[in-house]
């Protein structure tokens, strides 16, 4: 079994790998001072042509006809590319790792499912020339109707946007229109609950605007091959992607790449790479193709938006029994990386805190809207964000200090989770510690000497009896026993849930102010101790392990 | 349309070039003359990372026409260093771990030399607003500001 848990502490370690903490200098630093780093757009090339889109105006619409020929006399145009011109016109991201089907064409063929989608790529001598040629091609369109609301798509007879999809979404495992987790109850629970609360959030999509933009040079090489300077942050990636869409061997693709001008996950979905290199095929010389800003801004893949629906039965004495979360993710008009995305939120739910019945469905939706993608943490932070705002609700609620009732509920090692996973170094309540400590916040007692080492187990460690839904579906048979050191007897008479020693409930709900600094817990170096001389890493004393906030609290205490 | 002869200064070496009456200062420089150093992210005026010196006045070269700048002196951040000596700024830059993507990071530096050059000891506001048509998205724009504000002090500890 892995144990991360000392290695992410340099100083606790007794080999050498001792870097955090510590100053030191970035390997490309010099490079980006001297304007000398390389991006994608900082190469040049003789007879570099530049190539521009065609898009849609419309969310959704039928194309009856399209008609280039005078885009094609224009003054500097090179090569107008079609959707026949594509020679695989139909992707999806994740197949390179088999997880989804091909949805989404390179080039628009018989309709457009959001605005921005392209149709007809130009290239031409200079940006300029491009950009008038695009204005000069005629697409005639029948507008469809359009569907924006995740909700209102996953009704029956919905419009439907993609008709590799035609449910509106996507399908996991070639079968079921969702992710579902279930653990234990939640009816029975939500009814012997002393509170239910409900709220609704909803993210907006977020656009990354990287200062670069989405880029690609391609240009024909030596030996029959393609050089590309690729913006991708995967740009392996990238590289199969661009293969599969233009059929060929990925060794005839040599990408370049790495420095990246801000990602933050909006240059992983290969938007220019392909056709980039399909008009360096097509015309035998480099080309060039940038999005400029406004169509980074409208048409490159923002985060997603998401919709999480959440219900929780919560005790007086402020133990959560329930937990009941839908999430609905926008995934625009394909899928992308979204169908992954909504994966990671459901290994998210029910967030960091032990409930002994959890019930999770969520969808990932097409709507007529532009694809969404990766964006640091994608399918996490909007769930994440959900939870933490229902856990101060529901502090409120039962009149429990956010932080303590934070404490009271978090998972502890030896805990079973709802995914039927054993709960491993665990770490909230140390986190809650040391955010409280450096805030001045005050914590009961209890919450301070609470520990994610100890308490955890026996019966939470436990899978309750869970009910299943009309299919019988909630999980592989052999996964629903916990590993047999921690739960004999499992699948016998279960024992009840038995929370952690109860926290004094504050009555009446105290306000949430900053009050003077408690004494530091007596096993912690002060925080504001001078940084220590330079000296060897000092190993961790094996008898005397230091838990709990104290270890964490180092980490802060080197910090210049 | 017929293109146009300009000649100007290039961090001190003189240039010849022939442009298209609407080409930009930008375009110019990096496709024009092959100085990648200035960026393009926006074509509007909105992210400067463009942002290049023409007679020691910080300009956008996004929206600064080529023909505009016969006869003048342009600096870029290829420029800043004397050889293999960083200028203060760079050496700052560095210090203060003030780049992460390091895109911004020319037109930055370009937008701090216009600073310092007229006022050597700049407050940290007059700093805020020098650098205020700059955007950055990921470093964070106080490693930026720490680092001009040092390397100020840096260079009047090494006047004085
Ligand atoms: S590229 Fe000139 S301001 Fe953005
Ligand atoms: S370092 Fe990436 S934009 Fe400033």
């Amino acid at each position: 079994m892995l144990e991360f848990r000392k290695d992410l502490f340099a100083d606790e370690r007794d080999d050498n790998l001792n870097v955090i903490g510590k100053g030191e200098q970035r390997q490309d630093m010099l490079g980006h001072v001297t304007g000398r780093t390389r991006f994608f757009d900082d190469h040049g090339f003789d007879g570099l042509l530049h190539l521009k889109v065609v898009r849609s105006p419309h969310h959704h619409a039928r194309i009856r006809s399209i008609d280039v020929s005078a885009a094609e006399r224009a003054p500097g145009v090179k090569r107008v590319i079609r959707a026949q011109d594509v020679p695989v016109n139909k992707n999806t991201l994740l197949s390179l790792i088999g997880f989804g089907k091909d949805d989404e064409p390179t080039l628009a063929v018989d309709k457009v499912r959001y605005k921005g989608e392209p149709i007809v790529a130009i290239i031409a001598d200079s940006d300029a020339e491009a950009m008038a040629a695009v204005k000069l091609v005629r697409v005639s369109y029948d507008p469809l109707p359009t569907v924006f609301d995740v909700q209102e798509a996953l009704k029956p007879g919905a419009v439907v946007v993609n008709e590799t999809y035609p449910g509106n979404y996507f399908e996991y495992h070639d079968k079921y229109d969702h992710q579902k987790l279930r653990f234990g109850d939640v009816e029975a629970a939500f009814r012997s609950a002393d509170h239910v609360l409900e709220e609704r959030y909803q993210m907006s999509p977020i656009e990354h605007a990287s200062t670069e933009t989405n880029g690609t040079i391609a240009a024909p090489e030596t030996n029959n091959r393609y050089v590309v300077h690729s913006c991708a942050q995967g740009l392996f990636f990238s590289l199969g992607t661009t293969a599969k869409i233009l059929a060929l061997e990925s060794n005839r693709l040599h990408f370049i790449g790495g420095t990246v001008g801000g990602g933050f996950g909006g240059k992983v979905d290969s938007l220019t790479e392909p056709l980039a290199v399909l008009g360096a095929m097509l015309t035998g010389r480099p080309v060039r193709y940038v999005l400029g800003r406004e169509e980074e801004m409208q048409f490159g893949s923002p985060r997603g938006a998401e919709r999480h629906v959440i219900k929780d039965g919560v005790m007086r004495d402020g133990r959560i029994v329930a937990r009941q979360i839908t999430s609905y993710f926008d995934a625009g008009a394909y899928t992308r990386l979204t169908s992954y995305g909504v994966v990671k939120c459901v290994a998210h739910m029910p967030g960091p805190y032990t409930i002994p019945n959890v019930r999770g469905d969520a969808y990932c939706v097409f709507t007529n809207r532009v694809p969404a993608t990766a964006m640091r943490g994608f399918g996490v932070t909007g769930v994440d964000f959900s939870i933490e705002v229902q856990m101060d609700k529901l502090a409120h609620l039962v009149g429990i200090d956010p932080m303590e009732f934070r404490i009271l509920n978090a998972y502890r090692d030896g805990d079973m989770k709802a995914h039927r996973r054993v709960a491993h170094n665990t770490a909230l309540i140390e986190c809650v510690q040391v955010a409280a400590q450096k805030v001045n916040w005050p914590l009961s007692e209890t919450a301070r000497r609470a520990s994610s080492l100890s308490g955890g187990g026996g019966p939470r460690a436990t899978i309750p009896p869970t009910v299943t839904d009309e299919g019988g579906r909630i999980g592989r048979p052999e996964t629903r026993q916990a590993p047999p050191r921690l739960t004999p007897g499992a699948g016998a008479s279960l024992p009840a849930y038995q929370p952690q020693p109860a926290i004094p409930v504050h009555q009446p709900p105290p306000a949430h102010q900053p009050v003077a600094p408690l004494p530091s817990y007596p096993s912690q170096p002060a925080t504001a101790a001078p940084l220590p001389a330079p000296a060897p890493p000092v190993p961790a004393p094996p008898a005397a392990p230091q838990h709990g906030a104290a270890r964490f609290s180092s980490v802060f205490t080197r910090r210049r | 349309m017929a293109r146009m002869p300009v000649q100007f200064r290039l961090n001190g070496s003189d240039r010849a070039v022939f442009v298209e009456p609407a080409e930009t200062l930008l375009g110019t420089i990096r496709r024009g003359l092959g100085d990648f150093a200035p960026k393009f992210g926006c074509g509007q005026g909105t992210c400067g990372v463009c942002t290049v010196l023409v007679d020691g006045e910080p300009r956008l070269g996004c929206l600064t026409l080529s023909v505009t700048c016969e006869g003048r002196s342009i600096e870029t951040a290829s420029g800043l260093a004397d050889g293999p000596t960083l200028h203060p700024l760079q050496a700052a830059f560095m210090e203060h771990f003030a780049a992460q993507c390091g895109f911004c990071t020319p037109g930055m530096l370009m937008a701090a030399k216009a600073l310092l050059d007229r006022n050597p000891d700049p407050t940290r506001v007059e700093v805020v607003e020098a650098i205020a048509g700059n955007i950055c998205r990921c470093t964070g724009y106080e490693p930026i500001i720490n680092a001009i504000l040092a390397a100020a002090q840096q260079r009047g500890a090494r006047r004085a």
